[in-house]
């Protein structure tokens, strides 16, 4: 049975670019799921238009 | 057996090569220029918040700097100082760096808008585009103004992170915005009067090249001068106080010292001690923008003991 070849610089450089992609990923994930525990927490507004009156939403004037 | 080193490619670039693409060191700079803002700005922001905001305005500068290195690739090949960057050293192709550029640019900002609000996130898309289009497309190659004129890309961060915490625009950041922008020209200048064979060499024309080294003193003077008022006013704003004022009046004193020095020299007396006195006030130059808003940053923290501000 053959040997495996030995490993190229050229692997060490691609390992590195994925791992540097998913942790990067993996941060943004955490980071967004930070930020939306902290908007929920506050109570910012929590619905948007969605092309339906939604009569919840409407501010009364002077408001 | 089939083997991946079939697709071998000696220049495949490492996940290194593209954080250099976002160019780390000028956005060093744009996080602590907006980080002042978020933090003098009279409203307190959710650490999250802050924080979000910040490294999406860092991720938007970084944007920028990959398509300024995609659209300047063939010059940036040209001169000492540049062409290491990953693009001209065959590292990663221009077409990624577009890529990059342009996802980067797209997230930063509908990020920044879902984080902070849609002013920051507006004046965000308007800094990429005024540094990738307006100073790297049009005005970079085409008039000698182009430091003045770009710097305006350079001195928007301060005003971004005002905006992510009041979500306006007022007095306060348009003074941090002047301040920059008037900084700018001297300090590139005073680089450019000795680092002549780069700009010369890729054609690019910097004051040095079309109206001459003596043109560009008496430019380094004149801003300089102008640009001490714009500093000093901002020491009586409500992010000012004695701190700042003390600090802005010393730093502007010794900058028109350092560009009077550059003015009264011509280039036989500057080839002498190889470009001593524009090399100091080049270093100061560094000094002088990161002490200004140190002191901001000073006057802002010392503000909850009664100590910052007037």
């Amino acid at each position: 049975m053959a040997a495996f070849p030995p490993e190229h610089e050229l692997h060490k450089r691609r390992l590195g670019r994925n791992v540097g992609v998913g942790v990067t990923l993996g941060l943004f994930i955490v980071l967004v799921f930070a930020l939306t525990v902290v908007k929920v927490t506050r109570g910012d507004p929590m619905q948007a238009f969605d092309h339906k009156v939604r009569p919840e939403m409407a501010t009364e004037e002077g408001q | 057996m089939s083997d991946i080193r079939a697709f071998e490619q000696p220049g495949e670039a490492g996940f290194g090569d593209y954080v250099q693409l976002l160019k780390p060191r000028v956005m060093s700079l744009v996080v602590f220029t907006a980080l002042v803002g978020l933090l003098v700005a009279p409203v307190t922001v959710h650490p999250v918040i802050a924080f979000s905001s910040i490294l999406f305005v860092a991720l938007g500068a970084g944007a920028s700097g990959a398509l300024n290195m995609w659209w300047d690739a063939d010059i940036d090949a040209v001169m000492r100082r540049t062409k290491g960057r990953p693009v001209p050293a065959g590292k990663v192709e221009a077409g990624e760096a577009l890529a990059v550029g342009l996802a980067l640019s797209g997230l930063s900002v509908v990020m920044l808008g879902l984080a902070a609000n849609w002013l920051a996130a507006g004046l965000l898309a308007f800094t990429i585009f005024f540094y990738a289009v307006v100073y790297s497309m049009w005005l970079k190659r085409s008039t000698p103004q182009n430091i003045v004129i770009g710097g305006a890309a350079g001195a928007f961060p301060p005003m971004v992170g005002w905006a992510c915490a009041t979500g306006s625009v007022s007095i306060e950041s348009l003074l941090m915005f002047a301040l920059i922008f008037m900084w700018t020209p001297p300090h590139f200048w005073a680089l450019a009067l000795f680092m002549k064979d780069d700009y010369s060499k890729a054609g690019v024309p910097m004051l040095t090249v079309t109206h001459g080294r003596k043109a560009t003193r008496n430019h380094i003077l004149a801003y300089t001068l102008l640009l001490a008022p714009v500093a000093v006013a901002a020491g009586f704003t409500s992010i000012g106080g004695p701190i700042y004022l003390t600090a802005a009046v010393l730093l502007n004193a010794w900058f028109i010292i350092g560009a009077w020095r550059i003015w009264r020299r011509d280039e036989a007396a500057a080839e002498a001690d190889s470009y001593a006195v524009e090399k100091s006030v080049f270093r100061f130059s560094l000094y002088y923008l990161f002490l200004h808003f140190g002191a901001f940053l000073a006057e802002a923290a010392l503000r909850p003991y009664g100590l910052g501000g007037w």
